[in-house]
């Protein structure tokens, strides 16, 4: 079976190669069959390890998982020998696909004009083709939370599988509102006095109460005729209702403590903290209140001067030892494929190896409301997975495949293909001696 | 009777601050054994189950049950992983300003003036086992200001005591946008990537013609010469033309760096490191045929246009064609994991154990002449040391102790984790500061012509 296969790859690949180029360059696409990955060690995060298993994919679905499965016979087999398979990774806080280059205006589109703008939707403007979507998921992240950002209610956030030519092939299933929390802490080198902060994060409060008392009456009266357009509050009906995610950003421990009582006050369902980034200084309290965290960058350094300096790292494994479900993100955008890292961090300093990688796959769909579908190795999920050479936390660890939805991604990206060209650049220093020579 | 207290006072305040001033230029050098450790000597192999004896300050002897001399502290590094001191070669922390942004070519002034001994985030470097920074003037202008490298002597309020004793002196430079960014706010030159190589010639023409009007007047046996202007910019330029210091410059694209080839070759400059170099992979091999250096990021990428075209395989492709290369942070939250940073070319490149530890080891060494002291663990070299829970290079590896002149800076199992030396007596509240991933690339900090703020916080 297998040399027939092989033979039918050489019939059909072959002229593809020579012919099917542009000059030199072969263009890799993505390809979708029923594939059988065989004797790999599959990490199923919901159901342990299983050793020498098999994973059925048909349809983009995860059609069987286990040690004695049958495999179809018109299933494309793929032998990873020993190899280790893991549901992909999910990076629940990045702004892929809405950013391009960091300090070009043109190039992000990820804040609106104003202060309250619910309704804008990340979804839309992601760029399918974005640069740092390949450089991501040859990482083994496959999907991501990809959010608006900057004012009090910057947007909807939406949730995507890092492969798709339009954003609604790589929309998985899940959005959210943003809300940043009146934050009582300076960002970056900005520095303003207390005074200055509490004035602005008071005027912030108030502005964001009558925005919500409006959304609430908005809810009551928004399918009579009285209710007028107003997209601002459809948008946040949503949160109302129940039916979206609120994201809520905040850091500082009183301003945790603070939204914790909002949250309680307004009654709404369906809220994530994120950042989160003093947590750990009141753990038992966002236990309490059942609210699920995501969290990160870990690899950050301590909000206080006085703070140990490992506390960044320590934060995500405090939280989840009180009770928090924690998840992991990088809250970066070109570099979200350091989300391995940071988990990996967050592991060594208390969070230990297992909670650590659900924080990047189950905990973060389960918080996205995609549980179901995404996060785990199990039959019937989407087939978002990767194959490495061991350990994905290591940074020694090479990942040799990536499945999104079923399609095996071409393992190329614009960081590879350069290295592929300049690691023996032709020509090297001598032109004319590289020409005479044939290279 | 009067008179003579008043005198015998200023006598014995002359004599306290003469004790104080030689004490503070001693600085603390330490005696320790660590004994039974996973040696990573970086020059000389990897040594299991070896003793490292440090005496006075530096490393005495490397072998195997080493005699524990009477007075010496023994550290057990059963298990343990021991490699030299991460140096950093690109830096801001300890600088309490960055930028002389008020002309393009600032070549007299130096970070020497700005050291600030009581950040704490020079204790938090300790924590990942850095030992030396380069702490670096910023890239607003073209010929920036000189450089200061440092050991991380933390708990000290005098900044003289963390000078790296007899290291050689470096400058900076900076290509592309940053300086030509400063050339359009103020209506200058340069705005353009011509432009900047127009100031650079311009500037070591104009240093040539300095030192030739200074020749003169030394050979001059005339009684009545008379001296030229003193002029510190130019004397500074004269030095870098005659090699006495080391040029750091930031760059980014392949084309720049090329462009300062050229422009060092025509001078006659030897001694070149290029700072972040994204690109520095593309011309990897005429980096190697000059003999140029290239410090760089594991992967920091796409935060502005010209490092949009970047690889993380840079330090891989640099290794691979002979480029001496290291890899900074420039930060001062990736300082506390160069070697997390280092480790990343295994996944981008496949780089061996030492390769990839060299990059924060001797290589950086190299690049600040500071080899012979630090960078490996080697007899006669300083008692730099890092210790780690689990190897260097795993996710998982954990600094523990950190040694500088054999003086133990810091210790994971007495970590007291308020490592504040100053607090402000006027705050009553301490604030909150949360750091986006690039909030910490201070460059551009102080450059009067860009908001710095605007720039990295995606404003």
């Amino acid at each position: 079976m297998k040399k027939f296969l092989s033979i039918v790859f050489v019939l059909t690949f072959i002229p593809l190669l020579t012919f099917g180029q542009i000059g030199q360059d072969v263009v890799r696409k993505a390809r979708g069959a029923k594939f059988a990955l065989t004797n790999a060690k599959i990490y199923t995060v919901t159901n342990g390890v299983i050793e020498n298993g098999t994973i059925v994919i048909n349809n983009g679905i995860i059609e069987a998982v286990g040690a004695n499965i049958n495999i179809p016979s018109d299933a494309e087999v793929i032998n990873y020998n020993g190899q280790e398979i893991y549901p992909g990774m999910i990076d629940s806080g990045t702004q892929l696909g809405l950013s391009e280059i960091g300090s070009i205006a043109e190039a992000k589109d990820f804040r609106e004009f104003g202060n309250i703008t619910p309704q804008m939707q990340a979804l839309t403007a992601v760029n399918p083709n974005s640069v740092a979507i390949p450089v991501t998921r040859v990482s083994g992240v496959t999907t991501a939370l990809t959010m608006p950002s900057g004012g009090l209610l910057p947007g909807t956030a939406a949730t995507i599988n890092l492969f798709g030519y339009t954003p609604d092939q790589m929309f998985a299933g899940s959005k959210g509102i943003v809300m940043n929390f009146p934050s009582s802490a300076n960002r970056g080198w900005r520095r303003r006095s207390p005074e200055e902060l509490k004035k602005a994060q008071e005027k912030a409060l108030e502005t964001l109460n009558d925005t919500w008392d409006k959304a609430e009456l908005y809810a009551k009266i928004q399918n009579t005729p009285e209710a007028r357009y107003y997209p601002e509050m459809e948008a946040l009906a949503k949160v109302v209702n129940g039916e979206l995610n609120l994201y809520i950003e905040v850091d500082a421990a009183k301003d945790i403590l603070a939204a914790i009582d909002w949250v309680k006050d307004r009654g709404y369902e369906k809220v994530v903290f994120t950042g989160v980034s003093e947590g750990w200084r009141v753990a038992d309290e966002i236990a309490k209140a059942g609210i699920p965290v995501i969290t990160g960058p870990v690899q950050s350094i301590p909000t206080r001067q006085s703070d140990a300096y490992d506390s960044a790292y320590r934060n995500p494994g405090v939280m989840q030892k009180a009770g928090v479900k924690v998840a992991i993100r990088s809250n970066d955008t070109e570099n979200s494929r350091n989300l391995p890292y940071h988990a990996g961090f967050a592991a060594a300093y208390g969070m230990g190896r297992e909670e650590a990688l659900k924080a990047i796959t189950i905990n973060a769909a389960e918080i996205m409301g995609v549980g179901d579908q995404i996060g785990s190795i199990e039959v019937g999920k989407k087939a978002n997975l990767f194959i490495a050479t061991g350990d994905p936390f290591e940074t020694a660890t090479q990942i040799v495949d990536v499945f999104i939805d079923g399609y095996q991604v071409p393992m190329t990206s614009r960081h590879i293909e350069l290295y592929e060209e300049f690691l023996n650049r032709t020509p090297g220093l001598n032109k004319h001696k590289a020409i005479t020579d044939g290279q | 009777m009067k008179a003579l207290n008043m005198k015998k006072s200023t006598l014995l305040i002359a004599f306290v601050l003469l004790v104080t001033s030689v004490v503070q230029a001693q600085v603390k050098k330490g005696d320790v054994l660590i004994k039974n450790a996973t040696v990573i000597t970086i020059t000389n192999g990897t040594l299991e189950n070896t003793d490292v004896l440090i005496r006075d300050g530096k490393i005495d002897k490397i072998g195997k049950s080493i005699k524990t001399p009477r007075g010496v502290e023994e550290v057990d590094a059963t298990g343990k992983f021991v490699m030299p001191g991460i140096l950093d070669a690109h830096s801001h922390i300890a600088g309490t300003s960055i930028n002389e942004g008020t002309s393009q070519v600032t070549a007299e002034v130096t970070m020497e003036d700005v050291v600030n001994p009581m950040d704490v985030s020079i204790y938090r470097a300790l924590a990942g086992g850095v030992t030396s920074i380069h702490l670096m003037h910023g890239s607003a202008n073209v010929i920036g200001g000189q450089n200061e490298t440092l050991k991380l002597r933390y708990g000290s309020t005098n900044p003289d005591d963390l000078r790296f004793e007899g290291a050689p002196r470096t400058i900076k430079f900076a290509l592309g946008e940053n300086p030509t960014r400063g050339g359009r706010a103020r209506g200058i030159q340069p705005q353009s990537r011509m432009g900047v190589e127009a100031m650079l010639r311009n500037s070591f023409s104009e240093a040539l013609v300095y030192k030739k009007k200074w020749d003169a007047y030394r050979k001059d046996k005339s009684s009545k010469k008379v001296a030229p202007e003193y002029n510190l910019r130019m004397e500074t330029l004269v030095d870098i033309l005659e090699g006495e210091i080391l040029v750091h410059c930031h760059s980014y694209r392949a084309d720049e760096i090329y462009m300062l080839l050229k422009v060092f070759s025509d001078f006659g400059i030897e001694k070149l490191t290029f700072q972040h170099a994204n690109e520095a992979y593309k011309v990897a091999p005429e980096l190697a045929e000059f003999g140029a250096g290239a410090s760089v990021f594991a992967d920091w990428w796409a935060y502005k246009l010209e490092v949009y075209y970047s690889t993380a395989y840079n330090a891989a492709i640099l290794t691979k064609n002979g480029v001496n290369t290291s890899i900074n942070s420039d930060s001062g939250e990736l300082i506390r994991h160069l070697f997390h940073e280092a480790a990343k070319t295994q996944k981008y490149g496949q780089l061996s154990d030492n390769e990839a530890l060299a990059l924060i080891t001797i290589n950086p060494a190299k690049q600040l002449g500071i080899d012979h002291r630090v960078g490996s663990i080697e007899e006669g070299k300083d008692g730099d040391i890092a210790i780690f829970e689990g190897h260097p290079l795993s996710t998982y590896a954990i600094p523990v102790m950190t040694f500088v002149d054999g003086v133990k800076y810091f210790d994971r199992d007495n970590d007291v984790k308020d490592q504040r030396i100053y607090i402000d007596p006027e705050s009553t509240i301490e604030t909150v500061q949360i750091f986006d991933a690039h909030s910490q690339h201070r460059c551009m900090e102080d450059a009067e012509v860009v908001n710095f703020y605007d720039l990295f916080n995606n404003k």
